[in-house]
């Protein structure tokens, strides 16, 4: 096995100090002399923050069935170069992740892509239809070991079938990732609902949407004493409900509420709509800046849990049209950690071990999984980012590993860079380049 | 005059009266009995329509033929979201073609603002109504027949400001009209106040920050304005939960003879067509000395005039 050592980081943004990656586990640094002398490879992180390797729980990775926008090969490169060791696979693929074979396809395909691990998200229902229950269980004892189930890109909206999830999940400690849209009340829905929805003659996707699946998910949850997990939270009233939901479940001790938001929430607004270029067209819609610093505010006082990046990679043509003939979604893993840095580390709201909580150690916590999300003591799994802060690069689409090139960033300033991703020791990126 | 006519909001004031002035004088040549200018002799204008919509589009048609353009009309049935040729490669192809000004109707918000800035084409790009958002052509025919009998001296000439501190009432679907929006952001423009007249179902969120007055009761609107435009209520809303039957909705947002007969005597009664004769409107107004919406057909044709002329500068071209 290999041996890093990474000399002069700042581990979480701390002292500069050296870590030693033994045989894919942190290992004491006090063995760093006998490490280099036994031929170790030596990495200078002056200058750098090492974080834990991050862990995105919302992740599109397009295969099966559209591998013309992105491929499971080419979505974790994206990954690893974004400083992600763990992605959650959504399962609205083609065919739908709703059986114990599909969900093996994609973990055997990571694995064998071996830019990150691939954790594929099963279906709540079969199909993503609505109608009833995919077979979870066979999911959950599968050797993709499901643990979060979503039918993301469509809501759960039937009460009955909701409870019936949040129930079915505690068997094997699953939990139910919830897109909150009220269908009826978003039907041809194309951005934010507001002033300028109005103006531009665009069909609203009102607040209140997503907030009434909230408010009636979180009292499921905690009527039936499961857990439930809110994906991309994107208004100002969500994170109010989350927050009492909370304090309500804090309580209590039978049930758990977390939530997600992408960092797409955290920077950009509706405004941009005004473009009408469909490259900021996406579901959740961008909202308002006053939902912006609601979200900021809920991710630094810990009501939203995680920063998950809503990955969704789209074929150009599906985006050079006319706005409501576009599809909904942007690129997300290659400038999620720059964002936070920019929205949150800057302004002061988060600290580098509260993104290592929020990016790494909570996710991982969410999904279950053993293996991530152990922090940087020794140890702990080898999954490690190295991060420039202190760099500003603008974001070229075309520079990306991904098949798409869908960012809404494109020509954007943005601080920080991922320079080196190792996952069980060993480096998937390395002067920021794909190893 | 900026290069494309997306929206009203594009135009100031000074451009909405040019085009309106120029207009006016287009106006006079449909009286004569060869109804024809060569200012734009060469250029090519094409009629490209996504959308159903004969009125429109044979304005239009008729507008560049008298100004002598080589015009091309361009039925384009389903655009890329029902799986035929994209907006995009639809563009490239009328580019190709040399067109120098772009008509465009599309079911879809923004796309005339898609085709104007997405680098597909160089020509003029003219809105002819695009989704629920803008159609300020109709805009400008409907504040060109207001100033007809509203704005002018007693000469009969254009008066500037004519429509200052004028009040207009938009009755109807106001949520889905790209016309009460132009419509709106025009008259503010030009200074008259409007009053927007619809069910709360049918007026679009954030209307309040609009600069117009909004009110859920017609009767109480009528007898202070100078202007009535009712709106269509289109097929498709009326099953769509916005009011519980039609005859609620001609009940109390309809203009029948009872409520024309509450104007002042100087108001007039506009539509932009087609009407639903019945449901927003009785026939028996439609028909009456106060409506003016055959007359608003033939000043369509001149603004459309105008609008072609100012955008491909026909006067430097030698008109």
């Amino acid at each position: 096995m290999s041996t890093y050592l990474i000399q002069n980081v700042s581990v979480l943004g701390g002292e500069p100090q050296d870590l030693l990656l033994v045989d894919g586990v942190v290992a004491d640094a006090a063995g760093a002399a006998s490490a280099v002398a036994d031929g170790a490879e030596v990495v200078d992180g002056t200058g750098l923050i090492a974080l834990p390797g991050l862990v995105d729980l919302h992740t599109h990775l397009r295969e099966p069935g559209r591998e013309d926008a992105e491929t499971v090969e080419s979505g974790t490169a994206a990954a690893a170069r974004g400083g992600f060791t763990a992605v959650h696979a959504m399962a609205n693929t083609d065919p739908v992740a709703d059986t114990a074979g599909v969900v093996e396809q994609v973990w055997r395909l990571g694995r064998e892509a071996g830019h990150c691990d691939v954790f594929p998200v099963g279906a709540v229902t079969v199909g993503l239809a609505g109608q009833r229950l995919a077979e979870l269980g066979a999911m959950a004892d599968s050797a993709a070991r499901v643990r979060v189930f979503s039918d993301d890109g469509k809501c759960v909206h039937d009460a009955v079938l909701m409870r019936r999830a949040l129930e079915y999940v505690k068997a094997f400690d699953g939990v139910v990732a919830q897109h909150a849209q009220e269908p009826r009340l978003t039907e041809g829905a194309q951005m934010n609902e507001g002033e300028l929805s109005g103006r531009l003659g665009l069909a609203g996707w009102p607040a209140v949407a997503e907030e009434a699946i909230i408010a009636r998910d979180v009292l499921l949850a905690e009527h039936v004493g499961s857990r439930l997990h809110v994906c991309h939270v994107s208004t100002a009233g969500s994170v109010e409900l989350i927050r009492w939901a909370k304090a309500k479940a804090a309580e209590d001790g039978s049930w758990e509420v977390t939530a997600e938001v992408c960092p797409h929430h955290l920077l950009l607004t509706d405004e941009l709509a005004a473009t009408y270029d469909p490259i900021y067209k996406v579901n959740p819609p961008l909202r308002t800046a006053r939902d912006v610093e609601a979200l900021r505010a809920g991710l630094a006082d810990g009501t939203i849990d995680v920063v998950a990046t809503d990955h969704a990679p789209h074929p150009h043509e599906d985006k050079d049209c006319e706005w409501a003939a576009a599809a909904f979604g942007m690129l997300g893993l290659e400038t999620a950690l720059s964002i936070v840095q920019e929205t949150m580390v800057d302004p002061g709201l988060l600290d580098w071990a509260g993104v290592a909580d929020r990016m790494s150690t909570v996710p991982a916590r969410i999904g279950r999984l053993d293996d991530h999300g152990r922090g940087l003591k020794v140890g702990a799994p080898a999954h490690v980012v190295l991060y420039d802060p202190s760099v500003r690069r603008t974001v070229d689409p075309a520079a990306s590993a991904s098949l798409s090139r869908n960012t809404p960033y494109r020509g954007m300033e943005l601080p920080g860079r991922v320079v080196a991703t190792f996952l069980r020791g060993v480096p998937t990126v390395l002067d920021g380049a794909l190893v | 005059m900026k290069r494309h006519l997306l929206s009203a909001a594009d135009l100031t004031r000074d451009d909405a009266e040019l085009v309106l002035s120029t207009a006016a004088e287009l106006r006079d040549l449909a009286d004569r009995p060869i109804k024809k200018l060569p200012a734009l002799r060469g250029r090519t204008v094409v009629n490209l329509f996504f959308e159903d919509s004969t009125r429109t589009r044979i304005s239009f048609e008729a507008a560049a033929k008298r100004l002598s353009a080589d015009v091309i009309n361009f039925a384009a049935k389903g655009s890329s979201v029902s799986k035929g040729e994209s907006l995009k490669d639809t563009a490239l192809t009328l580019e190709a073609m040399g067109a120098d000004a772009v008509v465009v109707r599309h079911g879809a918000s923004g796309a005339p603002h898609r085709l104007a800035h997405s680098g597909w084409v160089r020509s003029s790009v003219v809105n002819a109504g695009d989704g629920t958002h803008e159609h300020p052509t109709q805009a400008l025919l409907d504040a060109f027949t207001l100033y007809r009998h509203l704005g002018v001296d007693d000469r009969g000439r254009f008066r500037p400001g004519g429509l200052e501190g004028r009040r207009v009432a938009i009755v109807g679907d106001v949520l889905h009209s790209r016309v009460a929006r132009s419509n709106a952001l025009l008259l503010q423009t030009l200074g008259a106040e409007v009053t927007l007249v619809a069910p709360p179902t049918l007026l679009p969120v954030g209307v309040e920050t609009w600069p117009v007055d909004t009110s859920y009761d017609i009767d109480r609107v009528l007898p202070g304005v100078d202007a009535v435009m009712m709106l269509r209520v289109q097929r498709e809303r009326m099953n769509g939960g916005f009011f519980p039957t039609p005859r609620e909705y001609s009940r109390r947002y309809g203009l029948d003879a009872r409520r024309m007969a509450t104007l002042q005597d100087h108001t007039i009664v506009m539509h932009p067509g087609p009407m639903v004769r019945g449901m927003e409107i009785t026939a028996d107004v439609a028909d009456s000395d106060r409506s003016v919406i055959v007359e608003q057909v033939t000043n369509g044709v001149a603004v459309r005039m105008a609008v072609l002329y100012l955008l491909l500068g026909g006067n430097e071209s030698g008109a």
